[in-house]
C-alpha cells in the first residue's frame, strides 16, 4: 500500500515536470522543427544530407535502408551484435545448450491428421497454408528493402515468427524439427560473421571498416555507388539471419524453459 | 477549451507520451510481481518508440523512400529552379529566408528518427527475452513472482542452497 501511494507521489511529479517541459517543444508536424530542418543557420543537417544526397550517394531510393546500412552502420552492426548477446545470455541463463539432442520425445499432439487429435485439425491444415506465404513474404521484405519498405530486421522478425507460428500450431519439437538448436545457433553467428566480413573486406582493401564504396572491385560495378547498394543488401541479409535465429530461439527456449522438449 | 486549444492540442502526441511513460513508470515502482514490472518497461519503452517517431512527422511529407524512376528529371528540374528562389511546393518558399531549403526536403519525412526506432524496437524485444528468461530462474529459485514473497525467502535465509 506504502509503494502505491509513493509510487503515486513520484509519478505525478515526474509527469508534471515533464509535461511543464514538452510546452517548449515543437507543435506536432511543425515541418520547421529542429528534427525536421535541421538546427537554424548552421551547416547543412544531417536529416537534410540523407535526403538530399543519399540517393547519389548509394542508389537506394529507401532512405531507412541506407542510413541503417551505410551511414549507420557501426550503429547497426552493434545493434545485431546486441540481439547476438542477448540470445547467447538466453542460452547461458536457462543452461541446456547442447543436452539431450537425441532424446527429444515426439509429443502426439504433432499428427495434425483425421486419426490424430481433432481440435488440431484447422489449426494445423491453416499453418501449413500460411507458413510458405509468410516465409516467401520475409523473404522479399529482406530482398525488396532498398525500394521498399522493409531491410533485414523487418524480415528476420517475419521469417523468425513464421517457425515460432509452426510451434504454436503444433508443438515444439516439430518446429525443432525444421530448425534445430544447431541450426539457429548457427545461422546466428553466420549473420554476424557476414555483416563484420563487409567491414573486414573493405578493410583488406585499404578502407575503412564498412566503407564500402572501395568493394566495387569485388561487385565489378560501374562506380563505388552501386557497390554501396549491393553491400547494404549483404548486410540486411546478414541482420535477418541473426534476428531470425534469435527470435525463434528465445521462444524455443522461453516456452521449454530451456529444455527444448515440450512446452507450449 | 483555451487549454485543451493552445496547449495540448499542438502538442497532444507529447502528452501521450507523458501519460503512457508514466502508466509503465508506475506499474515498474508500484506492482509485486516480476511480470507485471516487466509489462511496465515495455509500455515505458513503447512510449519512448511513440515520442521518436511523432517527432519525425512532417506536414505535407511522405515516407523517406524516393520515387527513383522519377528522380533523375527531378533531381534536375529541382537544382534549377532552386537557383531562381522559385515557389516549388504550394505554401512553402524556397529560397534564401528559410536557409534555401531543397523542395525535396519538404516533401519527405526526415528518416533518422525511423532508423533509430526501428532497431531499437527488434533490440527491445530481445532484451524483453532476457529479462524473461531471468524470471523463470527466479521462478524456478524461489517457487514465485511476488517480490514481497521472494524477499521473505531471502530475509528467513531460505535460498535452497
Amino acid at each position: 500500500m506504502f509503494a502505491k501511494v509513493f509510487a503515486t507521489i513520484a509519478v505525478v511529479i515526474t509527469g508534471s515536470l515533464l509535461l511543464y517541459g514538452i510546452t517548449d517543444f515543437p507543435a506536432f508536424g511543425d515541418p520547421d522543427s529542429p528534427a525536421n530542418a535541421g538546427v537554424e543557420g548552421g551547416a547543412p543537417s544531417a536529416p537534410l544530407y540523407y535526403i538530399n544526397e543519399s540517393y547519389n550517394d548509394t542508389k537506394v531510393p529507401n532512405l531507412v535502408t541506407s542510413v541503417l546500412a551505410d551511414y549507420r552502420s557501426y550503429d547497426t552492426m552493434f545493434e545485431t551484435v546486441v540481439i547476438f548477446a542477448a540470445g547467447m545470455a538466453i542460452f547461458a541463463i536457462l543452461g541446456a545448450v547442447g543436452t539431450d539432442k537425441d532424446a527429444r520425445p515426439v509429443h502426439p499432439q504433432m499428427n495434425t491428421s483425421v486419426n490424430g487429435d481433432h481440435s488440431r485439425i484447422i489449426v494445423g491444415t491453416t499453418v501449413r497454408i500460411v507458413v510458405p506465404v509468410v516465409q516467401l513474404f520475409a523473404l522479399y521484405v529482406v530482398a525488396h528493402g532498398h525500394h521498399s519498405p522493409g531491410g533485414g530486421f523487418q524480415g528476420g522478425v517475419i521469417l523468425g515468427s513464421s517457425f515460432i507460428l509452426i510451434a504454436l500450431a503444433g508443438n515444439l519439437s516439430t518446429a525443432l524439427e525444421r530448425f534445430s538448436e544447431r541450426s539457429y545457433m548457427l545461422l546466428a553467428s553466420i549473420g554476424i560473421l557476414i555483416y563484420g566480413g563487409f567491414g573486414v573486406l573493405c578493410m583488406a582493401l585499404d578502407r575503412n571498416f564498412l566503407d564500402y564504396g572501395v568493394l566495387q572491385k569485388v561487385f565489378l560495378t560501374d562506380g563505388p555507388e552501386m557497390a554501396r547498394s549491393h553491400a547494404m543488401l549483404g548486410v540486411e541479409v546478414g541482420v535477418a539471419c541473426t534476428v531470425t535465429a534469435i527470435m525463434f530461439a528465445i521462444y524455443a527456449n522461453l516456452a521449454s524453459r530451456g529444455t527444448l522438449k515440450d512446452g507450449l | 477549451m483555451d487549454f485543451i486549444r493552445e496547449t495540448i492540442q499542438p502538442h497532444f502526441n507529447f502528452w501521450i507520451y507523458v501519460i503512457l511513460m508514466m502508466i509503465g513508470l508506475w506499474a515498474v515502482i508500484a506492482k509485486n510481481n516480476l511480470i507485471k514490472k516487466l509489462i511496465g518497461l515495455s509500455i515505458f519503452q513503447t512510449a519512448i518508440i511513440l515520442l521518436y517517431v511523432s517527432l519525425g512527422v512532417k506536414d505535407g511529407a511522405t515516407i523517406p523512400i524516393l520515387d527513383h524512376h522519377a528522380e533523375e528529371v527531378e533531381m534536375a528540374e529541382h537544382a534549377e529552379e532552386a537557383e531562381h528562389g522559385v515557389e516549388l511546393v504550394p505554401g512553402h518558399e524556397i529560397g534564401p529566408a528559410n536557409g534555401g531549403r531543397h523542395a525535396l526536403a519538404d516533401t519527405i519525412a526526415n528518416p533518422l528518427p525511423h532508423v533509430l526506432m526501428l532497431t531499437a524496437i527488434v533490440v527491445g524485444v530481445a532484451t524483453l527475452g532476457v529479462a524473461l528468461s531471468i524470471s523463470q530462474m527466479v521462478f524456478k529459485e524461489f517457487g514465485t513472482l511476488e517480490e514481497n514473497e521472494i524477499l521473505e525467502q531471502l530475509k528467513a535465509g531460505n535460498t535452497d542452497d
